[in-house]
């Protein structure tokens, strides 16, 4: 039977590794319980914040209805009734999604959620909205059927007149499929992705006018047996009783 | 201070912390919205209205077919006099200031309407002797033979087409029977244009016309950038899209076919196109791209743009939206605090 040899209980960690070097810094940035936290700041209660985690739940529904359609073929939608039913939740999480993206934005833009160092936060956010329209827009001219028609035939004039039709043919339905099942949406969900670790790093936007009242609030005095915060206080209950939040 | 740190800055949060479970409320949220997007479905399911064909097309509007297609012949269709990225023409080539992207990225989709919608779809027709014989005789002629010939073809179906969109008494040059589809022009001088534009009808309603649209050196075809172009240069697509509420004047660029809320979010694109200067404007597209690039580079920018980042505080919205926080920090203060 062979040995396995194995390193040296004392050995150094090899500082010179790429992959360590990663590791240090991700945990750096994001501790485990920043990055997957139990628990909010209280000033986290309004149903405002319930459209960001909105965003990525209907992001994750036009996701999955995709890629069921993406399965079947891009024709199979056409002539079957499952297809068009799971074509209806693809077209209605797209609505939704671009629903509650823009009541988020909304509310972002309101709370000036850019403090504090929180303008990649922002920007993160508008580029996702940005990059989204394109992806609807080939999801439109992919459907073969007269709105894909009609779109694309019309579309194509405004993308020509500022030279992108030359490499992006709304007309070429291979092509533009290709961007809406697979570029666009990687493009989407990494920019969501960063636009959520920013968020989890920098902490929800506090309310204005917050440092005022820092003082008398960390007067109260909390709970022990409460969550710990990412910034080591302790948590309880919000004295309204309410709270919401998430990765907005 | 780094570029990316807006003048405003927010000290860390020292305040009570309430328990909350980001997965639980992400699991939820997903169900609701799946329920909410089943629901929609159910009630109103999801447009979609068939795709026209060519064969349709020379059908349904036999003389709308015969005249377009004698434009692509005689290149004077919208296609033909395009510009890039479809040909060297200048029709709908448009600029700004000193800018031509459109002509600067050159003719990355070159279409002869000639070649590529008539003469080529023709060749593909077998055993017929006097469609060769045209062909051969078209071919061999010079340019200006061939220019002579298809505008002695067009002339005729231009008025037809002119009278019937104006509701007049059609030219009796043109005979147009509704129910075989059939087009007879009586042009002279078109040598053998008419004897190939009767091939070419024949051809489309046969669905030929499609199928060779989309032929090129490769087996398998995902472009269509042909036959849309050829239907484009026609009135079906239009006709149907007026009935749906898609033109540009009546905001189609946002709508689909049916009640359906089509895509709202590109209400502020669409608003340009109708509001002048780029309502009248032979340069709109490009105009309305302009505006909407700078716009969208604003959109980003918000948080570094002096007045708009200052709106928020000027405007109380966030006392709404942190309300519970403001009415506990009176409490723990003990006095007001706005």
């Amino acid at each position: 039977m062979s040995s396995v040899a194995s390193p040296p209980p004392d050995s150094p960690a090899p500082s010179k590794s790429w992959t360590v070097k990663v590791r240090e810094k991700g945990v750096e940035a994001l501790p485990p319980e920043r990055l997957l936290p139990d628990g909010q700041p209280t000033y986290v209660a309004s149903w405002i914040y319930v459209f960001g985690v909105a965003s990525i739940a209907s992001l994750i529904v036009i996701i999955l209805s995709g890629s069921i359609i993406a399965l079947k073929g891009p024709a199979w939608w056409h002539y079957t009734g499952v297809g068009h039913f799971f074509n209806s939740i693809h077209m209605w999480s797209v609505e939704l999604f671009f629903f509650v993206m823009v009541v988020h934005l909304w509310g972002k833009y309101w709370m000036a959620s850019w403090r504090g160092g929180r303008g990649r936060v922002w920007i993160t956010g508008a580029i996702t909205f940005l990059v989204a329209v394109p992806a609807a827009l080939t999801g439109y001219v992919s459907q073969q059927n007269f709105d894909a028609q009609w779109i694309s035939t019309q579309a194509k004039d405004a993308m020509n007149s500022v030279g992108v039709g030359a490499f992006f043919n709304l007309t070429n339905f291979g092509q533009m499929y290709s961007y809406h099942i697979l570029l666009l949406p990687i493009a989407v969900v990494l920019l969501v992705s960063a636009h959520v670790l920013l968020v989890r790093r920098n902490g929800v936007v506090p309310p204005f006018e917050v440092q005022e009242r820092v003082a008398a609030l960390a007067g109260a005095k909390t709970d022990g047996s409460a969550p710990a915060s990412p910034d080591g206080a302790t948590a309880a209950e919000d004295s309204s009783g309410s709270h919401a939040g998430g990765p907005s | 201070m780094s570029i990316w740190r807006t003048e405003e800055n927010t000290p860390p949060w020292k305040g009570r912390y309430a328990p909350y479970d980001l997965v639980k409320e992400l699991c939820i949220a997903v169900v609701v919205i799946g329920l909410l997007a089943v629901l929609l479905t159910v009630l109103l399911s999801s447009p979609d209205d068939k795709p026209s064909t060519i064969a349709q097309w020379s059908h349904e509007l036999p003389a709308d077919f015969a005249t377009t297609a004698a434009k692509e012949l005689d290149e004077t269709s919208p296609t033909a006099e395009y510009g890039p990225p479809y040909n060297h023409s200048s029709g709908s080539v448009q600029h700004f200031l000193f800018l031509h992207p459109q002509r600067w990225f050159g003719v990355s989709h070159p279409i002869n309407t000639a070649d590529d919608f008539v003469i080529k779809p023709l060749e593909t027709i077998p055993n017929n002797p006097a469609l060769q014989k045209a062909l051969a005789e078209y071919k061999a002629a010079p340019e200006k033979q061939k220019k002579e010939w298809s505008e002695a073809y067009a002339k005729p179906l231009e008025a037809y087409s002119e009278a019937v969109e104006e509701k007049k008494t059609p030219p009796t040059t043109v005979a147009v029977d509704q129910s075989t589809g059939t087009v007879t022009v009586k042009a002279s001088g078109a040598g053998p244009v008419p004897t190939m534009m009767a091939s070419l009808q024949g051809l489309a309603q046969s669905g030929g016309v499609d199928g060779s649209l989309l032929t090129s050196n490769q087996f398998f075809q995902t472009d269509y950038t042909k036959p849309l172009l050829f239907m484009a240069d026609g009135g079906l697509l239009a006709e149907r899209a007026e009935a749906q509420h898609l033109l540009g004047k009546q905001w189609g660029l946002m709508n689909e076919t049916g009640s359906y809320p089509g895509q709202p979010w590109l209400w502020l694109y669409a608003l340009w196109y109708q509001v002048e200067p780029m309502k009248s404007s032979p340069n709109a597209d490009i105009q309305v791209l302009l505006i909407m690039g700078l716009l969208s580079l604003a959109f980003i920018c918000i948080p570094f743009i002096p007045v708009i980042n200052r709106i928020p505080r000027w405007i109380p919205i966030y006392k709404l939206i942190w309300r519970e926080h403001y009415r506990a920090g009176e409490s723990a203060a003990g006095g007001s605090t706005s």
